[in-house]
């Protein structure tokens, strides 16, 4: 049977197929399907962990105890993993593990592009590249055999095109993969230094191990086309190539780490000139070139952001055309009939109609405070009108970098600071922050943006919703009880639709010497669908713009004056409380 | 590009359903027996930003995405990003536009100007195009976010799929309770691509 997958949920499909027991994740763009997907399978576990490094630990309980085991994260995630993952290479599996990494070039959805072959490489675990969806779903199920046979961790590596788009898939059935015997075996999984010198030789022998396996694997093989210009490729990248040069000779690589050096001399010293097409670093080409092969890659090529056909046609094909113009597809160096329309305004994303944190933002503008931010929809509040965020590096550095803000500059700079984090960042990797700061006397305020799910990645739970991932009931974790907990004293709770009393909190906390946090808590505005809308007074509106302020998108000046509109209002009431002309509000309100 | 493959881009804004129709639309030409690819990339698009489905379909399909010049088809949800992505479309491309205008935050807050005028200059640029009211059809067909499918009707005449494809990829794709109204909205746009 066929059907249309995407690459994500093909992933979780052959996982399934390949007898997966347990799966593990923290929700990120582009990974977060993976999880989505295997959740709904009845033979699965499949958990939302806290972090990236909980939900690799879990897979490794999962795989030493005897169970096929699968953690997927964004290419971000896997720096939150980085230190199981490191220790993880040297320990080996018992039943298969599957490490999914997620990269997005072009950062679609991300703080940064990072290719996380690199990864594949530092921990010498073997790492596969799909091309698309069906090479995923098959791909993942060779991963767990590959896991089993040399005893290693494997990395799936994706990058957002493959992840998110989709492609027809020939569906298999599930092979339910008895577990496997669990045997005590401290000299393997107790990595205390003298059991990991020892390991570290296993490490080096099934590398070599590896090498010999690569150079037969059927995910690396030679499409044969003209002989006069060979391209080695892996990932996305082959699909661009065939597009932009159909006629030359590819070298896929479905394995990129380790490369299989053999068939790679061979492939070059059969082709006159050979190149490299990859998307990001030049992981290929360098580690070809170290063994003193002649290949052209990122001379011609960009090192930043996806590739396309056309990058690809014209960073190299015009030197193949030089070759033979046959080989190349030359509608891909004509320049397109239409030119850009200049001066287009941009369509930037923003906070959606009625969003909680709008008000939170619109305060610390007001207050003119310096704001270190963390990573979220809220992550927004950067961007204009709103301005209000002055730093963001990685999920829950908000709490650590205002700690060394202050510490810095000294506590009257804490006086005119705050952080801020959502509610899921908080419990990902906030509270460690947080309690990093009470135990080294920081005096700063942290506001935890609590909109009660995981919102930027499309609604998630977490421990504070009280659901698990298949949605069934839990625990759910209480923010004010940990933060308490924690050993912060100041804490309250204020609705972020209430800007009076979100200002006063946000004075008054930040202006306290001592440790501080505030929850602004309000569900997310898509969740709950609003209550109400609001409407201008035309008669009144003063035309002063202050509404505007909010960068609300159901909010536009006219001629008369402001406009609501009142398919996108959520109701939230944020501009009532701004206009100084008292000229908005609500819908049904002047008849009473 | 590859000429037997068909290269179509649907865009948007955030939330104005251009991933659905291009579920449908890609369910509806897998009938067709060859391979259909389809790249949608979400993340921070989805809070109201530009947003583009890309489908393509034909014997043999390598890239997921449209290269620029090559679409044989863009249907456009908003004017102003029929505008923006037009560059993708090749030169006797059809090009399908919803005349609905869906300002952006740098105009609703001033700092820019919706441009005037913008279907009349793509008119004298653009060869084949067709201008519909889809807000307006879908507001008929008793929902207004049917808009998405009321393009799909209009875009189905151009397209190799027989009527029945896309009625299967409808009822595949659309939850049950909003089934008959996207049906009607499709039903809407496909008699007024005549």
């Amino acid at each position: 049977m066929q059907q249309l997958m995407l690459g994500n949920h093909a992933v979780a499909r052959g996982a399934w197929e390949a007898g997966v027991r347990v799966a593990a994740a923290y929700p990120g763009t582009p990974s977060t399907e993976i999880i989505e997907a295997l959740a709904r399978y009845p033979e699965v576990y499949a958990e939302w962990s806290v972090n990236e490094k909980v939900a690799l630990e879990v897979a490794i309980g999962s795989s030493i105890a005897g169970g096929r085991a699968l953690a997927a994260m964004k290419h971000v995630g896997v720096n939150v993993a980085a230190d199981p993952l490191m220790t993880l290479a040297y320990t080996g599996v018992n039943a298969g593990l599957v490490l999914v990494s997620a990269d997005d070039p072009n950062l679609y959805s991300s703080q940064n592009e990072q290719d996380n072959r690199f990864y594949a490489r530092f921990a010498q675990i073997p790492c596969l590249e799909p091309s698309d969806s069906q090479e995923a779903k098959e791909m993942i199920k060779e991963a767990f055999v590959l896991s089993e046979t040399f005893d290693t961790a494997v990395m799936l590596r994706l990058t957002t095109r493959v992840a998110h788009s989709q492609g027809v898939v020939e569906l298999g059935e599930r092979r339910e993969v008895p577990l496997r015997e669990y045997i005590k075996a401290p000299a393997k999984y107790v990595m205390l230094p003298a059991h990991g010198r020892e390991r570290h030789k296993a490490v080096e022998e099934r590398r070599r191990r590896l090498e010999d396996y690569v150079e037969t694997a059927p995910w690396n093989r030679v499409e044969w086309g003209d002989r006069r210009v060979g391209v080695i490729t892996s990932g996305i990248a082959y699909h661009y190539v065939k597009e932009a040069l159909p006629g030359v000779s590819v070298l896929k690589l479905g394995v990129s780490y380790p490369l299989p050096a053999r068939l790679i001399r061979d492939f070059i010293s059969a082709v006159e000139v050979c190149y490299v097409v990859e998307e990001l670093e030049p992981f290929l080409e360098d580690q070809i070139r170290a063994w003193g092969l002649k290949v052209t890659g990122k001379e011609l090529l960009p090192r930043i952001g996806e590739l396309s056909p056309r990058i690809v046609a014209e960073g190299i094909g015009r030197k193949v055309a030089a070759v033979d113009s046959s080989l190349v597809n030359s509608s891909l160096l004509q320049e397109p009939a239409f030119k850009p329309a200049a001066g287009l305004p941009g369509r930037p994303p923003l906070m959606c109609p009625g969003c909680p944190h709008r008000g939170v933002f619109y305060t610390l503008r007001e207050l003119s405070l310096t704001v270190a931010g963390d990573i979220g929809c809220y992550t927004l509040g950067a961007s204009p009108p709103l301005n209000s965020m002055d730093t963001c590096i990685c999920m829950g550095a908000s709490v650590g970098v205002a700690l060394g803000m202050e510490k810095a500059r000294g506590g009257e700079f804490a006086r005119r600071l705050v952080s801020v984090i959502g509610d899921s960042t908080f419990l990902h990797s906030g509270m460690t922050g947080l309690l990093d700061m009470v135990y080294n006397r920081g005096t700063g305020t942290l506001i935890i943006l609590d909109n009660g799910t995981t919102a930027m990645t499309g609604h998630q739970d977490h421990p504070g919703t009280g659901f698990t991932a298949a949605h069934d009931p839990t625990f759910k974790a209480d923010l004010e009880q940990v933060v308490r907990g924690l050993g912060i004293k100041r804490v309250r709770v204020v609705d972020p639709y209430n800007l009076e009393e979100t200002r006063q909190a946000i004075s008054e906390e930040t202006a306290a010497p001592e440790p501080s946090v505030i929850i602004a808590r309000r569900k997310c505005a898509l969740l709950t669908g609003g209550s109400g809308t609001y409407e201008v007074e035309k008669a009144v509106c003063v035309s002063c713009g202050s509404c505007l302020e909010l960068g609300c998108p159901a909010i536009s000046m006219e001629e008369e004056g402001a406009l609501i509109d009142q398919v996108q209002c959520n109701g939230c009431g944020l501009c009532s409380q701004v206009c100084p002309a008292e000229a908005i509000v609500k819908v049904g309100a002047g008849n009473e | 590009m590859n000429r037997e493959v068909t290269s179509i881009l649907l865009v948007g804004v955030g939330g104005q359903g251009t991933v659905l129709a291009g579920r449908v639309l890609a369910r509806a030409a897998m009938s067709l027996g060859g391979e259909v690819k389809v790249s949608d990339i979400h993340g921070m698009a989805q809070r109201g930003g530009s947003v583009v489905t890309q489908v393509r379909f034909g014997p043999k399909v390598y890239a997921p995405v449209v290269e620029t010049g090559t679409a044989d088809y863009l249907v456009a949800f908003e004017k102003l990003e029929a505008c923006r992505w037009l560059p993708y479309l090749r030169e006797d491309g059809q090009l399908i536009v919803n005349n609905q205008e869906i300002p952006p935050l740098p105009v609703l807050t001033g700092a820019a100007v919706y441009p005037p005028n913008l279907l009349a200059e793509m008119g004298k640029r653009v060869k084949n195009i067709s201008v519909i009211d889809a807000l307006n059809f879908a507001r008929r067909a008793g929902n207004v976010k049917t808009l998405n499918m009321v393009l799909m009707g209009v875009l189905a005449r151009h397209l190799p799929m027989d009527r029945e494809a896309w009625e299967e990829a409808l009822a595949e794709s659309v939850p049950e309770r909003f089934l008959e109204v996207n049906k009607r909205a499709f039903q809407l746009g496909w008699e007024a691509a005549l």
